[in-house]
């Protein structure tokens, strides 16, 4: 199947409907909630957690002997929430920094989880096969009522984060003063953290513990290089996110027969690539572009200086001079005479140029910080 | 300045993993002054503050504002925390920032509406801030951001404000503008806490002084306590003849 039948088939093949609405709006709200995680400088944080449901599926499997994606994922919460509380329980208890504190759980839980992986594989029982699915996922297992938990979730999750959006942010932006406004920080705080687990528990069925908090991220962090206003980089993670999750199916279901979680996240690291080159303000483009403009506009400044120093040896400023007279000035082109025309600070006639009134008083102030300076900016 | 009591301290004493921070201050600060609170650093000049606030929980003491704990009084009370708290780089604009100052009075859920705009628009005009009311908060320069920190305060119409060294960092342009509006605060009968280092502008900005040092050395009316003694006790080394070498 190539990628053209792929989208021929979507509207008429239940499965690949099914799947690709169920990566769609995973991605989406894994990007409005990583929005909030990257925000608050716990990128980590969805790392640490996702890492910490592992043991939590292989204890539900063990307690239920059932393989119900819902009770399997039920596990999930409850151990992945263990381990974020866990974590914040040893950043303010203890002397560690946030960084040890996710190491150390991330590797405690993940390693307690693979331990009771092997350990259930080497049961006689024929129903233990196909846990691992939940380490690097499995987009083929998502069936309606999967989809169905999702877009419930993630509409509950918008419906929270609109009612709560003031509190959100100004809980974002500046913790402490939130708390003397009479806010329950706390319970902001907790709500948030409960949103973020919940969207990796969603996830794990799909992308797997292993890459889980590059959903998180990646949208995320190439939605903040597009814009300055928090609602629109939510909006935009979220677009990114269902994006790389639509494409990422494509590719996956498509000849190439490859894995879909780590497709949909390489799609995803696509976008950040694409947004750290090309977005304007922040791209490295654009600061590329910026930079040689700043530097066309110092030769042109140069240029003129050099001509106001001669002119100014002149009672009549605009005596023309042969153009011959710049050629030991390095900064001097064809261009950039043109470029200084255009603007009016020199008249230019057969191969002599003359100083303008206005070019003469520009290169007076040339460096007066005080005057506004209204050509650096076209 | 009244014979009231705005700010009422008893017995304060505050910890960071066992070791003492604030050591049993008692502290009263009278209605209607511009206080300063210097100390040299690890003094626990923000400690107090955020104690006061209500941010740090204190392991021995009371807190009173007006007679009353704090927390039935936090709409009398406005801060201004330390510029270098939070994230410039937020993707926020200058007036939402200010506008942030009225979330507390408006109370969960409920959004801003032209009302609160309004008064954010003032309070930037204020600081002389409004032509970068829509302008994003990293391209604001040190001295701007503080004079939005600044306008978020003055939009919670407190009377009681706390200040965290608020001239950290900014040019002598801001750092007289912001005085001058602390001054017009105090004319209109508010009280001001405000964490300070510069202490040769201490005679000129404020009426009120509280030295700190773990301990609280002194505190009361400049003209009265601000000497050679209480500065010796504070920092430890004969301040004026330390410089004079």
């Amino acid at each position: 199947m190539s990628i053209t039948e792929y989208f021929d088939l979507l509207f008429s093949d239940y499965t690949l409907r099914t799947i690709t609405l169920g990566t769609a709006v995973l991605g989406a709200i894994c990007g409005m909630l990583g929005s909030f995680a990257v925000l608050r400088k716990q990128s980590l944080l969805g790392d640490a957690i996702s890492h910490a449901a592992l043991p939590g599926i292989a204890l539900a499997f063990l307690i239920t002997g059932s393989k119900d994606t819902n009770i399997l994922l039920l596990g999930a919460l409850v151990s992945g929430l263990i381990g974020t509380f866990w974590i914040r329980g040893i950043i303010t208890k203890t002397h560690l920094k946030t960084d040890t504190a996710l190491g150390l759980i991330l590797s405690l839980f993940f390693g307690f989880g693979m331990l009771l992986l092997t350990f259930i594989q080497k049961q006689p029982n024929a129903n233990q096969a196909g846990l691992d699915k939940y380490l690097f996922g499995q987009a083929a297992t998502l069936v309606e009522s999967d989809v169905n938990l999702m877009v419930i979730v993630t509409g509950f999750c918008l419906v929270i984060m609109l009612l709560f959006w003031k509190e959100f942010k100004i809980m974002l932006f500046d913790a402490e003063y939130t708390k003397t406004l009479g806010f329950n920080t706390q319970f902001i705080d907790v709500l948030i953290t409960f949103f973020i687990v919940l969207a990796i528990v969603l996830g794990l069925q799909t992308v797997g513990v292993v890459l889980m908090s590059a959903m998180l991220l990646a949208p995320a962090a190439s939605a903040r290089q597009w814009t300055n206003k928090l609602s629109v980089m939510i909006g935009l993670a979220a677009l990114f996110g269902a994006f790389s999750g639509v494409v990422g199916t494509a590719i996956s279901a498509s000849d190439s027969n490859l894995s879909t979680g780590p497709v949909i996240v390489l799609v995803a690291a696509v976008f950040v690539l694409a947004s750290f080159i090309f977005s304007p303000g922040r791209g490295l483009l654009f600061r590329e572009l910026k930079f040689r403009q700043n530097r066309r506009d110092l030769h042109l400044r140069k240029t003129l200086q050099l001509m106001y120093g001669i002119a100014s040896t002149h009672e009549n400023i605009a005596h023309p001079h042969a153009i011959r007279i710049l050629n030991n000035f390095q900064g001097f082109t064809r261009k950039t005479l043109r470029k200084m025309e255009e603007k009016g600070w020199v008249t230019i006639q057969n191969q002599e140029w003359a100083m303008t009134e206005k070019g003469y008083s520009k290169a007076e102030n040339l460096y007066n910080q005080l005057e506004e300076n209204d050509d650096t900016t076209d | 300045m009244s014979d009231l009591i705005a700010i009422q301290v008893d017995d304060l004493t505050v910890a960071y993993n066992y070791k003492p921070v604030l050591w049993d201050i008692d502290l009263q600060v009278p209605e209607g002054v511009l206080m300063a609170i210097v100390g040299p650093n690890g003094a626990g000049k923000s400690t107090l503050i955020k104690a006061i606030l209500g941010i740090i929980k204190p392991i021995a003491g009371s807190i009173t504002i007006y007679g009353e704990p704090y927390e039935k009084q936090r709409k009398l009370v406005a801060y201004v925390p330390q510029k270098g708290t939070v994230d410039w780089d937020f993707p926020t604009t200058a007036i939402d920032v200010v506008m942030m100052g009225t979330y507390g009075r408006l109370g969960w859920i409920k959004r801003p509406g032209t009302k609160e705009k309004k008064a954010a628009l003032e309070a930037l005009e204020k600081v002389g801030m409004l032509a970068f009311k829509n302008r994003q908060i990293s391209q604001l320069s040190g001295g701007q951001q503080q004079r939005v920190f600044l306008a978020r305060a003055l939009v919670q119409d407190a009377s009681i404000y706390f200040m965290d060294e608020p001239f950290q960092g900014v040019d002598a342009t801001t750092e007289i503008a912001i005085i001058n509006i602390l001054k017009e605060l105090r004319r209109a009968g508010k009280t001001l806490v405000v964490v300070h280092h510069d202490l040769q502008t201490v005679p000129e900005y404020f009426d009120w002084v509280t030295f700190l040092n773990v301990k609280k050395i002194a505190t009361g009316p400049v003209k009265d306590i601000f000497n050679d003694d209480n500065l010796t006790k504070t920092y430890g080394i004969n301040y004026k003849v330390a410089i004079n070498k």
